[in-house]
C-alpha cells in the first residue's frame, strides 16, 4: 500500500515571530473512501487471517496510520 | 476584523403578531442545527484547515451571523408586543419569565444553545463532513419552518435562507475536492 495516496500536506502561513519554532509542512488523511463513491466488484482481497489482521478484506481500503507519520 | 453594513442581508417582512412562530424560528437561532451554531463551527474551525479553504470557512461564518441577524429581526418582530398571555400561550411562558421580551439562544423547545452541538476535530475531512451535514440539516428545518409557517412574509425570507444552505453544502463538498487534489502522490508524480 502506498500512504501517499492518502495523504495530503500544505504549507501554512509562517510568521517571523511565531512563538514556536514553525512546521513548515501540514500533513492530513485524504482516506481512500473519499475516492471511491461505489467501491468496484471484483477488487483485490487479502487472506482471511490478513483480512483479520488490517480490518478489511480488500487491500485498496488500507490506508494505515502510525504515530510515525507525524500528522498531529 | 469585520464591517458592518447596518441593514439585513435580505429584507424580512412581519405582518402579524405570532409568538408561536417566533418559538419555532428559535429552532433555527439557537439550535444545534441553526445559525448560531454553524456561525461558531465555521469561525473556529477556520484556524485548523489547509489554507486553501480558511477563506471559504470565515466567508460562510460571516454570512450565517448575517442570517443569524435575520432571524433574531423576525423573532423580535414577531414577539415585541405580544402580551403575556399570548406569550404563555404560544409555548414561551417559561420563556418570558426568564428573559422578558428579549430573545435568547434557545431552541423551539426551550432547551438553551450549548456548544456542545459543535465541533472541530482538527482533521479537515471530518470537519468538512461535519459542516455538509449541518448545511443539509438546517435546510431541512428551514423546510418544515416553511411547512408550518402560513406568513407570506416570513416565508419569503426562510425559503432566501433555505436556499443558502443548498449553496452552503455546495461550496463545502467543493473544499473537500480542493483537499482531495492536494494529495502527496499527485506531487511527487
Amino acid at each position: 500500500m502506498d500512504r501517499s495516496l492518502f495523504r495530503g500536506s500544505y504549507k501554512p502561513y509562517v510568521s517571523p515571530r511565531d512563538p514556536c519554532p514553525p512546521i513548515l509542512v501540514k500533513t492530513f488523511v485524504l482516506p481512500p473512501q473519499l475516492f471511491t463513491n461505489f467501491q468496484k466488484p471484483g477488487l483485490p482481497q487479502y487472506s482471511p487471517e490478513q483480512a483479520l489482521k488490517h480490518g478489511s478484506l480488500w487491500p485498496s481500503f488500507v490506508d494505515g496510520f502510525y504515530s510515525e507519520e507525524g500528522i498531529s | 476584523m469585520w464591517v458592518y453594513e447596518k441593514k439585513l442581508l435580505y429584507p424580512v417582512e412581519v405582518t402579524t403578531c405570532n409568538p408561536m412562530l417566533a418559538r419555532y424560528i428559535m429552532e433555527q437561532y439557537g439550535g444545534a442545527d441553526g445559525e448560531l451554531a454553524a456561525a461558531l463551527r465555521y469561525m473556529n474551525q477556520r484556524y485548523t484547515v489547509p489554507d486553501k479553504v480558511i477563506g471559504l470557512l470565515t466567508d460562510i461564518s460571516t454570512e450565517e451571523f448575517s442570517h443569524l441577524e435575520m432571524l433574531a429581526t423576525m423573532i423580535y418582530k414577531l414577539t415585541k408586543d405580544a402580551t403575556p398571555e399570548q406569550l404563555e400561550k404560544a409555548g414561551l411562558g417559561a420563556h418570558f419569565v426568564n428573559h422578558g421580551h428579549s430573545l435568547f439562544y434557545e431552541n423551539a423547545g426551550g432547551v438553551p444553545f450549548t456548544t456542545t452541538y459543535i465541533q472541530s476535530k482538527g482533521d479537515p475531512i471530518a470537519d468538512l463532513y461535519e459542516d455538509i451535514a449541518a448545511e443539509e440539516k438546517a435546510r431541512a428545518t428551514y423546510q418544515w419552518l416553511i411547512d408550518i409557517s402560513d406568513d407570506p412574509g416570513i416565508n419569503d425570507a426562510l425559503r432566501f435562507l433555505r436556499e443558502r444552505e443548498n449553496i452552503h453544502s455546495l461550496r463545502f463538498r467543493e473544499a473537500v475536492e480542493l483537499l482531495k487534489d492536494e494529495r502527496d502522490r499527485k506531487k511527487i508524480f
